[in-house]
């Protein structure tokens, strides 16, 4: 367990030092939202309309902004053959290295939402709804991301095949997270049916995540 | 990239691998480590700990050093040690032994290339495991700096460990050498 929390912390500290890639997702996330009214105009019912999904699509592109270095910057740098080597299963240290990118990237986003949530219109049920979707499926997104990061080692400067990757795979978290916004905010669905399944999104990318990661970085080390 | 490789390390035994660059040392290394997978032949392990791999036993100083520039010194070797495990020693004392104590808050960025390769060493030191497949290990080291190494690898066979390093430059201590490559 050392092991585990002493990689987690490494990750998060790296991420919050200057330089590092934490603040850049919530950046993007706010130019994003923040730029949307001024692209749909002023009318208010469609921009409370439309929030709810230009929140999910922010939250989604920043969190695989600063994905495809996940893996990478390890390799770079050797610190990968050492974390291969080690006594910790490699799934396990996948898992750590995810977590750590979720914690240090995903949550200031879903810690950003209610702010952005007023620039869109949104009353604060509605916001509190849409933060709460995020929480529950912005973690599939950084579990699902790992695959394509991972891949992007084996295949060097897999960059931009990263967003090819892994942008399917996001899909259906995309869209049953805006389904059970919609569903708190609108009706007519019940909003346990959608958010039910996001839910199971996320808990069957922990387990597939981390495992095709570990699979994919083995094939990868030369 | 090898064939025909016949060869056994004993404990308390040094192996110096030699050869030309591009001859397969750091391939020969890298295979041992369990990085690049056997087309044929066998590594085989006797003694050591039986539930472990040969890998999760070694210590491997490649070309790359592992450290974050972000992390302080203390940092990335507190990391190293936390992360590895097994049986450990005090992080701050291996800097001192390794003479870049004084850097210990200082971030790796800002560390020549021969402090990183002190640093790794440093690393060697603070976890305890029995085999060191070393890559080039006195590159960038003056030559306080090898002689330390010297001490530190003379120490660790002395315990009984074993040492293969791949290398141009002479140890500084008795090694049996293995020759390879070269398409003669």
């Amino acid at each position: 367990m050392t092991a585990l929390t002493a990689l987690i912390r490494r990750d998060i500290r790296i991420a919050l030092r200057v330089g590092g890639g934490a603040l850049i997702g919530v950046l993007f996330f706010l130019t994003v939202v923040v730029l949307m009214p001024f692209a749909i105009g002023p009318d208010l019912a469609l921009l409370a309309r439309l929030g709810p999904a230009i929140l999910w699509l922010g939250a989604l592109l920043a969190s695989l902004l600063t994905l495809d270095r996940l893996f990478m910057a390890d390799h770079d740098d050797g610190s990968l053959d050492l974390i291969a080597m080690s006594r910790t299963p490699l799934e396990l240290s996948c898992a750590a290295k995810a977590l750590a990118h979720w914690i240090a990237a995903g949550v200031p986003l879903i810690v950003a939402t209610p702010v952005l949530g007023l620039l869109l219109n949104l009353d604060a049920g509605s916001t509190l709804a849409v933060a709460l979707t995020l929480l529950v499926g912005t973690p599939a997104l950084t579990f699902t991301g790992i695959i394509g990061a991972a891949l992007a080692v084996t295949l060097h400067r897999g960059g931009l095949l990263l967003a090819v990757l892994v942008l399917p795979l996001s899909i259906p978290v995309l869209i049953f997270g805006v389904a059970a916004s919609e569903a708190a905010i609108s009706g007519p669905v019940s909003f346990g049916t959608p958010f039910s399944i996001l839910a199971a999104l996320s808990l069957v990318s922990f387990v597939v995540g981390p495992f095709a990661a570990a699979a994919s970085l083995r094939h990868g080390l030369d | 990239m090898l064939s025909g490789l016949d060869f056994s390390v004993s404990s308390g035994q040094a192996l110096a691998v030699t050869g030309a660059n591009g001859s397969g040392k750091t391939s020969l290394l890298r295979t041992i480590a369990g990085h690049i997978a056997l087309t044929g032949g066998s590594i085989d392990l006797e003694g050591g700990e039986p539930e472990l791999t040969l890998a999760e036993q070694a210590h491997y100083l490649g070309h790359r050093d592992a450290l974050k520039p972000a992390l302080s010194v203390l940092e990335n070797l507190s990391f190293w040690r936390d992360f590895l495990g097994g049986e450990i020693s005090d992080a701050g004392q291996c800097l001192k032994l390794v003479g870049i104590e004084h850097a210990r808050h200082l971030p790796a960025a800002y560390l020549s290339a021969g402090q990183r390769r002190r640093l790794s060493i440093a690393r060697l030191l603070t976890v305890r495991r029995p085999i060191w497949l070393l890559d080039e290990p006195t590159s960038a080291l003056d030559s306080a700096g090898q002689t330390l190494f010297a001490n530190v690898t003379r120490d660790h066979l002395a315990r009984g460990g074993v040492v293969v390093a791949a290398t141009h430059a002479p140890l500084g201590l008795e090694a049996k050498e293995l020759r390879i490559g070269g398409r003669t």
